[in-house]
């Protein structure tokens, strides 16, 4: 086998961003702490810079590249954009937090820039071996930042819990990658497709295996029956990084679920779907049941992504490419929806430390009118109520699913569809019941203690951004191009 | 055509008004123009949409004024507007009560004022997007837009349980809706549009649309709201504030109504056939079961709230009559209930701003010591029992003489309804106003002032002028739901189930 010398030119966003994250992580290194601003600008730079580069790539075809390692399309594209603003909304989030809590060390916006990097090569993964890699490079970064905050008794437990769960996860993946190279004597995403195509045999096994590297990144994007670790997590994580955790590495891992499931395992869809409609369906029914006893906003955050995931997955489920543009306009909004209501949780600082409290936000509407009817934004957003952006979402989701139904070869799983929609629509009402239940603590009760007024532009702008696109995505120039391109990406997807 | 996109300029007006509220600052001088930019812009948009008068053609039964944008691109869902002679009714109502509420709300809520009129404006755009959509999505973004603002004018400015009615109308609601937006994908997916123009003559086969209809049903029969569905209404009314439980019974219910006439009877006319009698059996219950309920009641909100679901129910068995006389009548009924209803709520307002009581026994002899009080509302009782002469007359008897000749049984029913509404409605007159006037307070309550007078004044014109002249109304109504039942008439193969001439109730009803 000749060596050549591979095409970089597609991994370039990838790269520059490894560069510049590795100047930064020099500068941090002899800067110390005087250097934070330096790095935490650089760093939200960064991402501009690498989400331009994303932007104005030619993604006209499918190119492969570093021996079909990698693998850049209008899917990816779509992807990596929506990963980079979910950490430069992050980033830019996490500045004020940090400060307050004495944690000014640059390793951590290092760090979000790592794992975002990890994140990017998940996207682009075309093979086994480039998927691993890609998650383990986000995960090791995530573990870390949720430790971040090591000086308290929560932080180090929640990173620990990730870690151990995590690695379990990473295990049962790489088990099921062994058993699917052991069957198939391949780790090419392409390869596998034709290999299905065929029709060769050996099913059983290769489905285990399947099943297994599903299992694994269900256990990333959060999904029932893998989801046990998301509260602990989310409540124990300093928040800034909750608000990474809840955008960006779901974005990354449902893209990857996405490609492995649609491009790997394309032709064995029938073998996937139902599995995958009913995690949706105890997703988004255990995510919206469990959030109504929640006391503690991160941890009802933490139980709202897991029911969004739900609807998330029935677009995939439908395994169309209805289903595919579903999950992107539903990740396009959910970037923004949740960014934003994160942005809210941390602007919730009483008396120089975080409260954490649903009804900490008592009264918010009398003594924060703009921050409490961000939150209200947010909150019917998610509830799925138009004309804002949660709507459109779902609409696309509900649509891929009926879709799928029409579809179905067999009645049966043309009814399963049918009564997914039907269950996924009214669990959609429980769930926006806590949503307005948090509109109902800021508005109709009584204000407690007032929250601390917070300096600092960069929190209160994003949480502006993530409120006006929310509030303007369904009337305006938004919806059109979002839907547009996330149709076209959904066109690179699914041949 | 009109020169102008009257029907976004009306929708969106109000949302404009709501940005400028925004930026002015929270004083108390601040809550005086609040309030003047907030009728000043009700008051804009209300003029704006008389304009439709001069470009509307009444004989024309198709939409008209239509506006037809880009809106999600390469999907087929479009930005689509447009009123026919059904719309148009229920968009110059949205734009009529809005002033009026505003100045309903004028003393009576204090607390937050600017959020309360953002609300009010932001409710306006949504009634009147709803009303004059020509896309099943945007109609549809609009129908369940109208929540949020409704759920926020309950929750904050209500009454004790408000927290609790506020829920209960935003699930409920939201249950029914979210069932109905499974019906428009699966249309959407049949029909690969989502032009409402488009659909109305998309054929769907039976077995589908016995699953759509009921999907519709459950949204519009929370809406309506129809027996067994409207325990929400009673605790909504109860503790919104005035102006809301007006919007609430004006417009809000009203889309329920249209919901049914434009969704289940336009574009699944073989199952709303086939639904007719299940339909008639409700409306029946609802009529007869609530107005008993009426008359045990000792709260007044909660009385007239209870004649509404009554009186619904006349609309929802006028419309699956599937008749012109019917439809007509289900209409006007909607038209009315929408003036008198609203009315009443403003009356219990009025009393209820003095003495801080509903409660029925508190007070007695109103009409020694308020007797424009009295007057005006013995003008609206009237219209609400359905005496001739009054708005209220002509809905019902167009209802039941649809009725009359789909199912005598069921007309024989129905009219039991009107006798026990003459009954709670006159109790609750003679409770209110006649006798002695044995409590100080009753007796120190002053008469309406110029204000209450400005707004009810309006409202009585407009319910004798439905009584005595209804024609101005129904030469608009009547093409389109002729329309509608040689519509339905082709779709089901059946001859047409009226034999008299459509003119001929007119005459009888003067």
């Amino acid at each position: 086998m000749t060596a050549t010398i591979p095409d970089f030119g597609i991994a370039l966003p990838e790269l520059i961003l490894t560069g510049l994250t590795l100047v930064l992580l020099m500068i941090g290194t002899f800067g110390k702490e005087k250097s934070m601003g330096l790095v935490s600008a650089g760093a939200v730079l960064s991402c501009i810079v690498a989400g331009a580069l994303v932007v104005t790539t030619d993604l006209g075809a499918r190119t492969v590249g570093f021996e079909n390692l990698f693998v850049i399309d209008r899917f990816a594209g779509f992807m990596k954009l929506l990963v980079l603003i979910g950490s430069a909304l992050a980033l830019v989030m996490s500045g004020g937090y940090l400060k307050l809590e004495k944690l000014q060390r640059p390793e951590f916006p290092v760090l979000v820039l790592l794992a975002t990097i990890g994140m990017l090569l998940m996207i682009s993964a075309n093979d086994i071996i480039s998927l691993y890699a890609g998650l383990e490079l986000q995960s090791l970064a995530l573990y870390v930042l949720a430790a971040f905050h090591r000086d308290t008794l929560r932080s180090p437990e929640a990173g620990l819990k990730y870690f151990v769960l995590g690695a379990l996860a990473s295990g049962v993946l790489l088990y099921g990658a062994t058993l699917v190279y052991g069957f198939t004597g391949t780790t090419s995403f392409d390869r596998l497709a034709s290999f299905h195509a065929a029709g060769e045999v050996q099913q059983v096994g290769l489905w285990i295996g399947m099943a297994l590297i599903a299992s694994g990144l269900i256990f990333k994007v959060s999904a029932v029956p893998f989801h046990m670790w998301t509260p602990d997590v989310y409540e124990g994580a300093p928040t800034p990084v909750t608000a990474m955790f809840a955008v960006a590495p779901k974005i990354a891992a449902m893209a990857l679920l996405v490609r492995v499931l649609t491009v790997a395992f394309g032709p064995q869809t029938h073998a996937w779907q139902l599995a995958i409609l009913v995690i949706s369906l105890l997703s988004m029914a255990w995510g919206g049941y469990a959030a109504i006893v929640q006391r503690n906003i991160k941890r009802l955050m933490a139980y709202s992504s897991i029911s969004n995931v739900g609807y998330i997955l029935l677009g995939l489920a439908a395994g169309t490419e209805k289903g595919v543009e579903a999950v992107l306009i539903y990740l396009a909004i959910y970037v923004f929806m949740t960014a934003g209501s994160f942005g809210v949780i941390l602007a919730m600082r009483r008396g120089g430390h975080m409260v954490e409290e649903i009804s900490d936000l008592s009264g918010l509407a009398q003594e924060r009118p703009l921050l409490a009817l961000a939150m209200t934004i947010f909150m019917f957003s998610m509830a799925g109520v138009p004309p804002l952006a949660g709507f459109i979402g779902k609409l696309y989701v509900f649509r891929a699913a009926i879709d799928a139904g029409d579809l179905a070869a067999t009645a049966g799983v043309a009814n399963a569809f049918y009564v997914t929609a039907a269950l996924g629509a009214a669990i959609s009402v429980v769930s926006a019941f806590y949503y307005l239940r948090i509109i109902k603590i800021m508005y109709f009760d009584q204000p407690s203690a007032p929250l601390d007024r917070q300096p600092g532009f960069s929190l209160n702008g994003a949480i502006l951004v993530s409120a006006l696109f929310t509030v303007l995505f369904t009337f305006t120039f938004l919806v059109g191009p979002v839907v547009g391109w996330a149709d076209a990406a959904a066109q690179s997807l699914v041949r | 055509m009109a020169p102008w996109p009257i029907l976004s300029t009306i929708t969106f007006l109000p949302l404009l008004g709501a940005l400028l509220i925004m930026t002015l600052p929270k004083t108390e001088a601040g809550a005086r123009n609040v309030r003047w930019l907030a009728l000043g812009t009700s008051l804009v948009t209300f003029v704006a949409s008389l304009f439709i008068f001069a470009y509307y053609d009444p004989a024309n039964a198709g939409f008209q004024l239509v506006e037809r944008k880009e809106w999600i691109p390469g999907t087929g869902i479009i930005y689509q507007k447009g009123i026919d002679g059904i719309s148009i009714w229920f968009v110059l109502v949205s734009t009529f009560l809005t002033p009026i509420c505003i100045v309903s709300a004028w003393k009576a809520i204090h607390d937050r004022v600017r959020e309360f009129m953002i609300s009010m404006l932001v409710l306006e755009t949504m009634m009147v997007g709803m009303f004059s959509a020509l896309d099943i999505i945007l109609l549809y973004v609009f129908f369940e837009g109208v929540l949020i603002p409704m759920f926020l004018i309950i929750g904050i400015w209500g009454g004790p349980r408000r927290v609790y009615a506020a829920f209960k109308f935003f699930l409920y609601t939201l249950f029914g809706s979210v069932l109905m937006l499974l019906a428009i994908l699966a249309m959407y997916l049949k029909a690969g549009t989502t032009d409402l123009v488009v659909i109305l003559h998309s054929p769907f086969s039976f077995e589908l649309q016995i699953w759509m209809w009921l999907a519709y049903f459950a949204s519009f029969a929370v809406k309506m709201p129809m027996w067994p569905v409207h325990t929400w209404l009673p605790d909504a009314h109860v503790e919104a504030p005035t102006a809301g439980s007006v919007i609430l019974a004006a417009v809000l219910l009203k889309m329920g109504g249209y919901g049914f006439i434009r969704f289940s009877v336009q574009m699944l006319p073989q199952a709303s056939e086939y639904f007719a009698p299940f339909m008639f059996t409700l409306s029946i219950v609802a009529i007869i079961y609530t107005s008993l309920v009426a008359l045990v009641q000792t709260d007044m909100k909660k009385l007239i709230a209870y004649s509404s679901v009554a009186h619904m129910g006349f609309v929802t068995l006028g419309i699956f009559t599937l008749t012109q006389q019917g439809i007509d009548g289900a209409i006007f009924q909607m038209l009315s209930h929408a003036i008198v209803s609203g009315a009443l709520f403003l009356c219990v307002g009025v009393v209820y701003d003095r003495m801080h009581t509903r409660e029925i026994a508190r007070y007695g002899g109103m009409a020694r010591t308020m007797p424009r009080y009295a007057l005006v509302f013995f003008i609206f009782t009237m219209a609400s029992v359905g005496l001739p002469g009054t708005s209220g007359f002509v809905g019902e008897f167009l209802a039941l003489l649809g009725t009359f000749e789909v199912n005598r049984w069921a007309a024989f029913l129905a009219a039991t309804g009107v006798i026990l509404g003459a009954a709670y409605m006159l109790v609750l007159y003679r409770k209110l106003f006649y006798g002695e006037v044995t409590k100080d307070d009753v007796r120190a309550m002053p008469d309406l002032n110029w204000r209450e007078m400005s707004f009810f004044a309006p409202l009585v014109v407009l319910t004798l002028w439905m009584g005595i002249y209804p024609s101005s109304f129904k030469d608009f109504i009547d093409p389109s739901v002729a329309q509608i039942v040689a519509h339905q008439q082709d779709a089901t193969g059946h001859a047409p189930r009226t034999a008299a001439a459509p003119s001929v109730e007119l005459e009888a009803s003067r």
